[in-house]
């Protein structure tokens, strides 16, 4: 199996198709970074312009943190779909070279190939998913410093401690692998009906894009089965960044105000994985390759 | 003689579709053996049953010896193949391609032995250049290396000339005798291409809508009264009449202004030709036309597409 996901990981990192990701993150991270750099005051007064007269605001708002918080805001949204140029060509690329029948042929169960493929395909996840940790937490963290997170949202400001935001991240990156690798099975699923790749990666990132809207929509309709979506449960790692509230409706460092919600939706989101590859695994196990 | 595969009713029907009809033959130890049918006589369908890659609706495959149902993993340890084109991965090199499959087959070969595999294909200069700067010709040898790199007992080979020039084809051909008679693998391959089978199988099965039309060794298949002669003379009718004076006239199949053919014995042959030069008849050409190709169109001639031609 280790032997099988060495060849797979060979194949996926030999192909430029590949980097095509890397790049693109590379690209949205650094065009946030700078235009934070050249304009970022005049963003923060934006963002704060309905509290600035109630606020004082000590410190550097404008740190590593809050630009990484801000990057992860934008691309944990996108990201999927570049998980699914991958995912989604895993199978059905194979089929489309021809190669598919070849791998059939040698001495390996289909489980383990299609164990193998899926494996490399989450691995590629979590390598992009590092990748934009190194990009949005650590050269953030490096140029503009770190300090204290605001949270801003509709209903509420939540604001995180220098020294308490560190291990959020790596919770909230923890969390966005099992996101990515969610994505990553539902291309997966789709890849093994089709022969070229185009339909699978299609079809993944249509069900992504109308699932979000979906449950962006403030329909009463939807709202009563958007928890059914998997995509209401990617935005999951958000509940990392807000605290626990004591008596007085004081904050209380060090802690996260929801987390069995926050288990249960990575819960719901691992038990989409195991559906996706364990559909894969039984249809493939069926299938006629005809490719 | 050991089996090395043994079919027996295999059946394929694909919706309404029965691609492979109660079809059985037997393989054994050494054989080259042609598998011949018409495009859509069920030839892949048999092939990729053999390989796991469809399974059957009823029948069963025994290869080895062993069920291949319940011993795939032991079986394809030791068969190599090449289905139909062998389209490889276009952005690695023939010897990284080797590598990985022979990883795959979960063999440990050095890096030697992955070089003196690309030579005996004959692309050991062109190595490390990517496949997609590989001709057809090229990479069909390279998927021919890649059926061999775990040194398997059975090679089974669809199409493998599909869409080669003619040096391709010499050089696919050259390839399967020399794995045969230098190596004793045991070959099955796949042809519409019945010249070539015939250059090279000793024994063949023909199948025609999924269902076995024949099988045996090819010097059985061709018995010598079988055997036509075409023959072009500077005057065919007064030929004609030379042959009929002369005992031959039963032995005279057809008679146009291009030529005569008789359908005659082997042996009979230089008396024949003795004869025609005691006449003093002007031979402008003898021509054999015992083949494979007329035996295929004999027995298949029933679905024929379309009418031959005559000018």
């Amino acid at each position: 199996m280790w032997s099988l996901l060495k060849i797979e990981l060979f194949k996926v990192f030999k192909r430029p198709r590949t980097y095509i990701a890397f790049i693109a993150v590379w690209a949205i991270v650094t065009l946030i970074q700078v235009a934070i750099y050249v304009d970022g005051p005049k963003y923060m007064d934006f963002v704060m312009k309905d509290i600035k007269d109630n606020f004082d605001v000590i410190g550097n708002p404008l740190n590593g943190y809050f630009v990484c918080f801000l990057i992860l805001q934008t691309l944990l949204i996108h990201v999927p779909l570049l998980v699914a140029l991958v995912s989604a060509d895993m199978v059905a690329g194979e089929a489309n070279m021809g190669t598919l029948r070849l791998l059939i042929t040698k001495p390996i169960s289909r489980t383990k190939l299609l164990l193998s493929k899926f494996i490399a395909s989450s691995v590629y996840a979590i390598i992009l998913l590092i990748w934009i940790a190194i990009l949005g937490l650590f050269v953030s963290m490096l140029v503009f410093g770190t300090d204290g997170l605001m949270n801003v949202k509709s209903y509420e400001i939540i604001i995180l401690n220098g020294n308490d935001i560190f291990w959020r991240y790596i919770c909230a990156f923890g969390y966005a692998a099992i996101a990515l690798i969610t994505v990553a099975a539902l291309g997966f699923f789709f890849s093994i009906f089709a022969e070229n790749s185009l339909g699978p990666i299609v079809a993944t990132m249509s069900v992504i894009i109308v699932f979000t809207i979906l449950t962006t929509l403030d329909i009463p309709l939807f709202q009563s089965v958007k928890h059914l979506f998997f995509t209401s449960h990617m935005i999951g790692w958000k509940g990392f960044f807000e605290m626990k509230l004591d008596a007085d409706g004081v904050s209380i460092p060090g802690t996260i105000r929801n987390l069995p919600a926050v288990l249960r939706s990575a819960g719901i989101l691992f038990l989409h994985i195991v559906l996706f590859t364990g559909g894969s695994i039984f249809i493939f196990n069926r299938k006629d390759v005809l490719s | 003689m050991e089996s090395i595969i043994k079919v027996t009713h295999l059946t394929k029907v694909f919706k309404e579709v029965t691609a492979v009809n109660d079809l059985s033959f037997t393989v054994q130890k050494g054989d080259v053996y042609g598998f011949l049918g018409q495009n859509g006589a069920g030839k892949s369908t048999t092939i990729r049953m053999l390989l796991t890659l469809i399974t059957a609706t009823e029948g069963h495959i025994e290869i080895f010896g062993y069920d291949l149902n319940k011993h795939r993993k032991k079986i394809l340890s030791n068969v190599g193949a090449v289905i139909e084109r062998p389209d490889l991965y276009k952005y690695l090199t023939a010897f990284e391609t080797l590598q990985l499959f022979a990883k795959m087959s979960e063999v440990k070969i050095g890096r030697q032995q992955l070089m003196e595999q690309l030579e005996m294909v004959g692309l050991a200069q062109r190595a490390h250049s990517k496949v997609r700067t590989y001709s057809q010709g090229m990479k069909q040898r390279l998927g021919l290396a890649v059926a061999l790199v775990h040194n398997p007992e059975l090679i089974i080979l669809d199409e493998p000339t599909n869409g080669l020039d003619p040096q391709g084809i010499a050089d696919i051909r050259n390839l399967i005798l020399m794995l045969s008679q230098k190596m004793n693998k045991t070959i099955l391959v796949s042809s519409h291409l019945l010249s070539e089978i015939e250059q090279i199988a000793n024994r063949m099965l023909i199948i025609d809508k999924g269902k076995k039309l024949v099988e045996g060794s090819v010097n059985e298949l061709f018995s010598p009264d079988d055997t036509m002669i075409f023959l072009e003379t500077a005057d065919n009718i007064i030929c004609v009449n030379v042959l009929r004076a002369n005992g031959y006239a039963s032995n005279i199949t057809s008679v146009d202004e291009k030529g005569i053919e008789l359908k005659l014995r082997k042996e009979q042959v230089p008396a024949l030709t003795r004869m025609l030069i005691e006449n003093n008849t002007e031979i402008l050409g003898i021509t054999p036309r015992h083949s494979l190709e007329d035996y295929f169109l004999k027995i298949t001639t029933a679905n024929q597409h379309v009418e031959p031609f005559k000018n």
